[in-house]
C-alpha cells in the first residue's frame, strides 16, 4: 500500500488521462476535417492536395500514437514498443517504396 | 457439391508405383513405430511428457526431429532428381515423367526451405536461447508449444499431398500465372498454400515469443551488449521474421483469392499484375535466406570461440556487422528478378546493395578467422563443419557477388549456375551450420555426447559429396543448362550430370553416417555420459545447468558479469555451488491445447483443399473455440517445492566439482 | 494471441525472487504482433498502389467513391476510438459500470462502421462492381475488406471482454487484455487514416 501513490502516477503516465484523449481526439477531428475538406471543396493544384492529405495523414497517425497509443521515449517500456514502431516504419517504408518503384519502372519499359 | 467436395478415389494415385510403394513403406514403418510404442506401453509418457509439453527444451527437441524427418523427405527428392537427370540424357525419358517430376522439385525447395531449414534453426534457438539467457522458460510457453504443432501442421499436410491428390507443379516460389487456377486446376498449389500459410503463421508466433523472451527475460546484469552471440543472432532472425512472414501470408492470400474466389491481383485477365507476386515473394524470400543463415553464423561463433579457448574475435563488430545484414537483407530482393525488366536504375540499385551486403558478411568471416589466430583450436566435429562451412560459404559468397550483376544475371538467371549458387550458401552456410550446432549442444538437449567418429566421418562424406555434386552444376550453368529440366539432349553435358549424380550419393553417405552415429552414440550412452553439463568447456550460460538440464533450467537465476558468464563464474569460482535454500519455482502446466488447435487447423486447411466447406466451417469454428476456452482455463502452472529442487541440484553439483577438480 | 498471453502472464517462470512485471511482457509481445500487422497492411497497399488504375475498361476510383459516406464512417471510427480509451481509464480507476458503459459505446460505433462498410460493398456488388470485374476493385475490396475483417475481430474480442468484465470485474489480467485490445483498437484506426487517405481522398482527386 506505501507505494500506491507513485502506482497511480505511472498509470496516468502510460494510459492518458481524459484531457489527454480530449486533445488528441480534437487534433485529430481537425487533421481529418482538412484533408477532407481539401479534396471535397478545396481548389488548390492536385499535387498541392496530394502532398498536402499525405503530410496531414502522417501528422494524424503521429497523433494517435502519441495520445492514444501512448509512445514515448521518456520510459523504458515506452522505448522499446517506440523502437520497434520506428523500425516496423522504416521496413514498411523500404518495402512499400521499393515495390511500387520496381512496378512502375517496369511498366514505363512495358510502356503501359 | 459432394459430401467430400473434390475428393474422390480417384484422388489416390494407384497409377503410380513410385508413390504406392512409399506409402506402402510408410505405412509399414509406421506400424512398427506404433508396435513399439504399445509394447514398451509409451504412449502415456509421449502424450503427456511430449506432445503436450510446453517446455521449450522438450519442443526443440521436437523441432529437430521434425526437421530430421523432413531432411530425410527433401533429400530423398533430391536423389530421384539426380538420378532422372543422370538417366534421361541424350533424349532418353528417364524413369521419372513430367507431371510428377514437376512435383518432386517443387516438393524439394519448400520442404528443405520450410519445413527442413526452418524448424531446425527453431529447434536449436528453442533449446539454447533461453538457456543462454538464464531464463527459466520462453515469455509465452503455451503459444510455444501452439507454434510448434503449426509447423508440424504444414508437414503434415505437404506429406498428404503424397497420397491425396497432388502437390503443386510450379516449382518452390509458385509463380503466377502458372499457379493460377487457369494454369494449374488441381489441388496442388492448394495444398501448398495452406501448408505455407499454416506453418507461416507458426514460425510468426515463435518470433514475437522469442523478441519478448529476449528483450524482458534475461537474467540481471545481462544488457543488450553482453548477450551471447548466439542469441543475438536469432534475435536479429526473428526480428527479420517478424518484419518478413507477414509479407508471405499476405501474398499467399491474395493468390488464394485469386483461386478460391476469381479475384484479379495477379491473373493475365482485369488487369492483374503477375509480376507484383514475384516482388512480394521475394520481399519475404530474400529475408528468409538470411533467417537461415544468421542464425548459422552465431552457432559458428559459439563454436570456434569455445574450441579455441578464447574469446570472440570483435563481438560488437559482431552484432552490428548482423544488424546490418538484417536491415540491407530487406532492400536487396529484386536481384531474384533482375530480368523481369524493370529499368537499368532499379536493377542498378539493387544490385549495388547486393554487393554492400557482402561486406558485413566479410567481417563475421574476418572475425572468425582472428579468433582462431594463435588460439589453441581444439579439432572436434563441431570446428570440422565450422571450417567446412568457412571454405564453402566463401565459393558460395563469390559467386553470389557474380551473380549480383545484372549484367552477368541475365546470362546466368535460373540456370543450373544459379542453382549451384544458392546450394552453396544454403547447404554451406545454414545446413552446416545446424549440423554443427546439433553436435555442439546433443549433449545439453541429451544428457550424452554424440560419438566422434561417426561424427567425422559423416563430415567427410557431406562436404565432399557436396562439392561432387554441385561444382559440375556451376559447369552445367556456363554450359547453358536450365533449371528444371525434365531430361536433356546434349552430349557435352552428359558427364556433369553423372558426376552430379555421383556427389549426391556420397552425400547420402553422409546422413548414413548420421543415423548410424546416432544409433552408435545412443546404444553408448553412458560412456559418452554428460555428467558436468559441461562437456566442450564452454562460456556462456547453457552451460551451466545440468545436462538434460531440469525442467526449470536454472535452481537460482545466475548474475551477470560478463559476455561469457560461465567462464566468468568458473574463474571466480562460482559455479556448481550449493546453496542453502531454495525458493520455490513457479512454472507452467503441460496442455493439450495446442495440439488440438493445431489439429482442427489442419483439418481446416485440409478441407479448404478440397472444397469440403462444412468440414473447413467445423474446423475454423473449433479451432478458435478452442482458444478461447485456453484463454480461459485457470489451471495452468504449478510450483516446484525448494527440497525438490535442492535434491537434484545437489547431486549436479558434486558432479560437477568431482570434474573442476580433476 | 493477446487474449491468451495475458492468460499466460502468471507463468513466464520468473520465480519470486525478483518481481517480474509480467503483463508489461504480454502487452510488449501484443505491441509486437501489431507491428506485424503493419507489415501484412503495408502489403495490400503496396499492391493496390499498383494496381489501382488497372480498371480493365470498368469503374476507377472517382466514379465509385462517396466522400460524404466515408467522411461519416471515419467519424464513426475516430469517435469510438476516445471512448474506448475512456473505458481504459475507467478500468485502471476501478470502476465496473463506468468501463462497461463506455464499452458498450464503442462497440456500438463499431458496428455503425463495419454496418455502413457492408452497405457499401454490397452497393457496389449489386451494381455490377464486384471485386471480380477488374484488378483496381479486386485490391479495393482487399484492402478495405481486411480492414473491415480487423474490426469485425475487434468487435468480437470486445463481446467476450464485455462478458469478462460483467462476470470476473476487473482484476489484474482481465485489465491487461483489456489494454490489448485498446492497443488493438487504436491500431485499427491508424490503418484507417492510411485507408481513408490513400483509398478514398487520392482516389477521389
Amino acid at each position: 500500500m506505501s507505494h500506491s501513490h507513485s502506482h497511480s502516477v505511472e498509470h496516468d503516465a502510460s494510459h492518458g488521462t481524459v484531457k489527454s484523449y480530449l486533445v488528441g481526439f480534437l487534433l485529430s477531428v481537425i487533421l481529418t476535417a482538412i484533408p477532407f475538406y481539401l479534396v471535397m471543396e478545396g481548389d488548390f493544384s492536385k499535387v498541392t492536395t496530394l502532398w498536402s492529405i499525405v503530410t496531414l495523414a502522417i501528422v494524424q497517425i503521429w497523433v494517435h500514437l502519441k495520445y492514444f497509443l501512448h509512445l514515448s521515449f521518456t520510459t523504458e517500456e515506452g522505448r522499446a514498443s517506440t523502437f520497434s514502431f520506428l523500425f516496423s516504419a522504416l521496413i514498411i517504408v523500404m518495402v512499400v517504396g521499393l515495390s511500387v518503384w520496381i512496378i512502375y519502372e517496369s511498366n514505363a519499359m512495358m510502356m503501359y | 457439391m459432394s459430401f467430400l467436395g473434390k475428393l474422390t478415389l480417384d484422388a489416390i494415385p494407384f497409377h503410380e508405383p513410385i508413390i504406392m510403394v512409399t506409402m506402402a513403406v510408410i505405412a509399414v514403418v509406421g506400424l512398427i513405430i506404433a508396435g513399439l510404442i504399445t509394447k514398451y506401453k509409451k504412449w502415456g509418457v509421449l502424450w503427456r511428457d511430449w506432445i503436450t509439453s510446453v517446455d521449450h527444451k522438450r519442443l526443440g527437441v521436437m523441432y529437430i526431429l521434425l526437421a530430421l524427418i523432413m531432411l530425410f523427405r527433401g533429400f530423398s527428392d533430391a536423389i530421384m532428381m539426380r538420378a532422372q537427370l543422370a538417366l534421361a540424357t541424350s533424349g532418353a525419358p528417364g524413369y521419372l515423367p513430367p507431371e510428377h517430376y514437376d512435383q518432386i522439385f517443387t516438393a524439394h525447395g519448400v520442404i528443405m526451405i520450410i519445413f527442413m531449414a526452418m524448424p531446425f534453426m527453431i529447434g536449436l534457438m528453442n533449446i539454447v536461447l533461453p538457456l543462454q539467457i538464464g531464463a527459466r522458460d520462453v515469455a509465452f510457453p503455451f503459444l510455444n508449444n501452439l507454434s510448434f504443432w503449426f509447423t508440424a501442421s504444414g508437414a503434415i499436410l505437404i506429406n498428404l499431398s503424397l497420397i491425396f491428390g497432388e502437390f503443386a507443379k510450379t516449382g518452390w516460389v509458385a509463380y503466377p500465372p502458372l499457379s493460377e487456377l487457369t494454369f494449374s486446376p488441381g489441388v496442388g498449389v492448394d495444398y501448398y498454400i495452406w501448408a505455407l500459410q499454416i506453418s507461416g503463421l507458426g514460425t510468426l508466433l515463435t518470433a514475437v515469443n522469442f523478441l519478448v523472451t529476449v528483450f524482458k527475460m534475461r537474467a540481471p546484469g545481462m544488457t543488450l551488449m553482453k548477450m551471447p552471440i548466439f542469441t543475438w543472432t536469432c534475435t536479429w532472425a526473428n526480428i527479420l521474421i517478424a518484419a518478413s512472414f507477414p509479407i508471405l501470408t499476405a501474398v499467399l492470400a491474395m493468390l488464394t483469392l485469386d483461386r478460391y474466389l476469381d479475384f484479379h491481383f495477379f491473373t493475365n485477365e482485369a488487369g492483374g499484375n503477375a509480376m507484383m507476386y514475384i516482388n512480394l515473394f521475394w520481399a519475404w524470400g530474400h529475408p528468409e535466406v538470411y533467417i537461415l543463415v544468421l542464425p548459422a553464423f552465431g552457432i559458428f561463433s559459439e563454436i570456434i570461440s569455445t574450441f579455441a579457448g578464447k574469446r570472440l574475435f570483435g563481438y560488437k563488430s559482431m552484432v552490428y556487422a548482423s544488424g546490418a545484414i538484417s536491415i540491407l537483407g530487406f532492400i536487396v530482393w529484386l536481384h531474384h528478378f533482375f530480368t523481369m525488366g524493370s529499368s537499368a536504375n532499379v536493377n542498378a540499385f539493387f544490385g549495388v546493395m547486393t554487393m554492400v551486403i557482402a561486406v558485413p558478411t566479410g567481417v563475421k568471416l574476418f572475425n572468425w578467422l582472428f579468433t582462431i589466430y594463435r588460439g589453441r583450436l581444439r579439432i572436434g566435429v563441431p570446428v570440422l563443419w565450422t571450417l567446412g562451412f568457412m571454405v564453402t560459404f566463401t565459393v558460395g559468397g563469390m559467386t553470389g557477388v557474380l551473380l549480383a550483376i545484372p549484367g552477368a544475371d541475365y546470362v546466368l538467371h535460373n540456370s543450373l549456375f544459379l542453382i549451384a549458387h544458392f546450394h552453396n550458401t544454403i547447404i554451406g552456410g545454414a545446413v552446416f551450420g545446424y549440423l554443427a550446432g546439433f553436435v555442439f549442444w546433443f549433449p545439453k538437449a541429451m544428457g550424452f555426447k554424440l560419438n566422434e567418429r561417426w561424427g567425422k566421418a559423416s563430415f567427410w562424406c557431406w562436404i565432399v559429396g557436396f562439392f561432387v555434386a554441385f561444382m559440375p552444376l556451376y559447369v552445367l550453368g556456363f554450359l547453358g543448362m536450365t533449371r528444371r529440366l525434365n531430361h536433356t539432349n546434349n552430349p557435352d553435358w552428359n558427364i556433369w550430370l553423372y558426376i552430379a549424380a555421383g556427389g549426391a550419393v556420397i552425400i547420402m553417405f553422409g546422413i548414413i553416417s548420421q543415423a548410424i552415429q546416432l544409433y552408435v552414440s545412443f546404444r553408448d550412452r553412458e560412456a559418452l555420459d554428460d555428467t558436468t553439463g559441461d562437456p566442450w568447456n564452454g562460456h556462456t550460460l547453457e552451460w551451466a545447468t545440468s545436462s538434460p538440464p531440469q525442467v526449470y533450467n536454472f535452481a537460482t537465476i545466475p548474475h551477470v558479469d560478463d559476455i561469457d558468464t560461465w567462464t566468468d563464474m568458473k574463474e571466480k569460482g562460482q559455479a556448481y555451488q550449493d546453496k542453502a535454500s531454495y525458493s520455490p519455482i513457479h512454472m507452467p502446466k503441460n496442455t493439450a491445447s495446442g495440439v488440438l488447435i493445431a489439429a482442427s487447423l489442419t483439418a481446416f486447411c485440409f478441407a479448404m483443399i478440397w472444397h469440403i466447406w462444412w468440414l473447413a466451417g467445423l474446423g475454423l469454428v473449433g479451432a478458435i473455440a478452442l482458444f478461447i476456452q485456453r484463454c480461459y482455463t485457470n489451471d495452468v502452472d504449478y510450483y516446484i517445492q525448494p527440497d525438490e529442487i535442492a535434491d537434484t541440484e545437489n547431486a549436479y553439483n558434486s558432479n560437477g566439482k568431482k570434474e573442476l577438480s580433476a | 494471441m493477446s487474449t491468451v498471453s495475458a492468460h499466460l502472464d502468471s507463468i513466464s517462470g520468473d520465480g519470486h525472487e525478483h518481481h517480474h512485471d509480467t503483463s508489461g511482457d504480454t502487452i510488449f509481445g501484443f505491441w509486437l504482433y501489431l507491428m506485424t500487422d503493419c507489415l501484412l497492411f503495408a502489403s495490400f497497399f503496396a499492391t493496390y498502389a499498383v494496381l489501382y488504375m488497372n480498371t480493365a475498361g470498368g469503374v476507377s476510383g472517382k466514379d465509385i467513391f462517396e466522400l460524404d459516406f466515408v467522411a461519416v464512417e471515419t467519424a464513426a471510427l475516430l469517435i469510438s476510438s476516445i471512448t474506448f480509451g475512456f473505458a481504459m481509464i475507467a478500468a485502471h480507476g476501478q470502476k465496473k459500470a463506468l468501463t462497461l458503459t463506455w464499452l458498450f459505446v464503442t462497440f456500438c460505433l463499431g458496428t455503425v462502421f463495419i454496418g455502413m462498410e457492408i452497405y457499401e460493398f454490397h452497393h457496389l456488388i449489386v451494381h455490377g462492381n464486384g471485386p471480380q470485374q477488374s484488378a483496381f476493385l479486386t485490391s479495393f475490396f482487399s484492402l478495405v475488406g481486411l480492414h473491415g475483417l480487423h474490426v469485425t475481430a475487434g468487435l468480437i474480442w470486445m463481446t467476450i471482454m464485455m462478458i469478462e468484465v460483467a462476470k470476473r470485474g476487473l482484476g489484474k489480467s482481465t485489465v491487461t487484455r483489456l489494454s490489448c485490445l485498446s492497443l488493438f483498437w487504436h491500431f485499427l484506426d491508424i490503418v484507417w487514416i492510411c485507408v481513408f487517405t490513400v483509398v478514398y481522398l487520392m482516389g477521389a482527386m
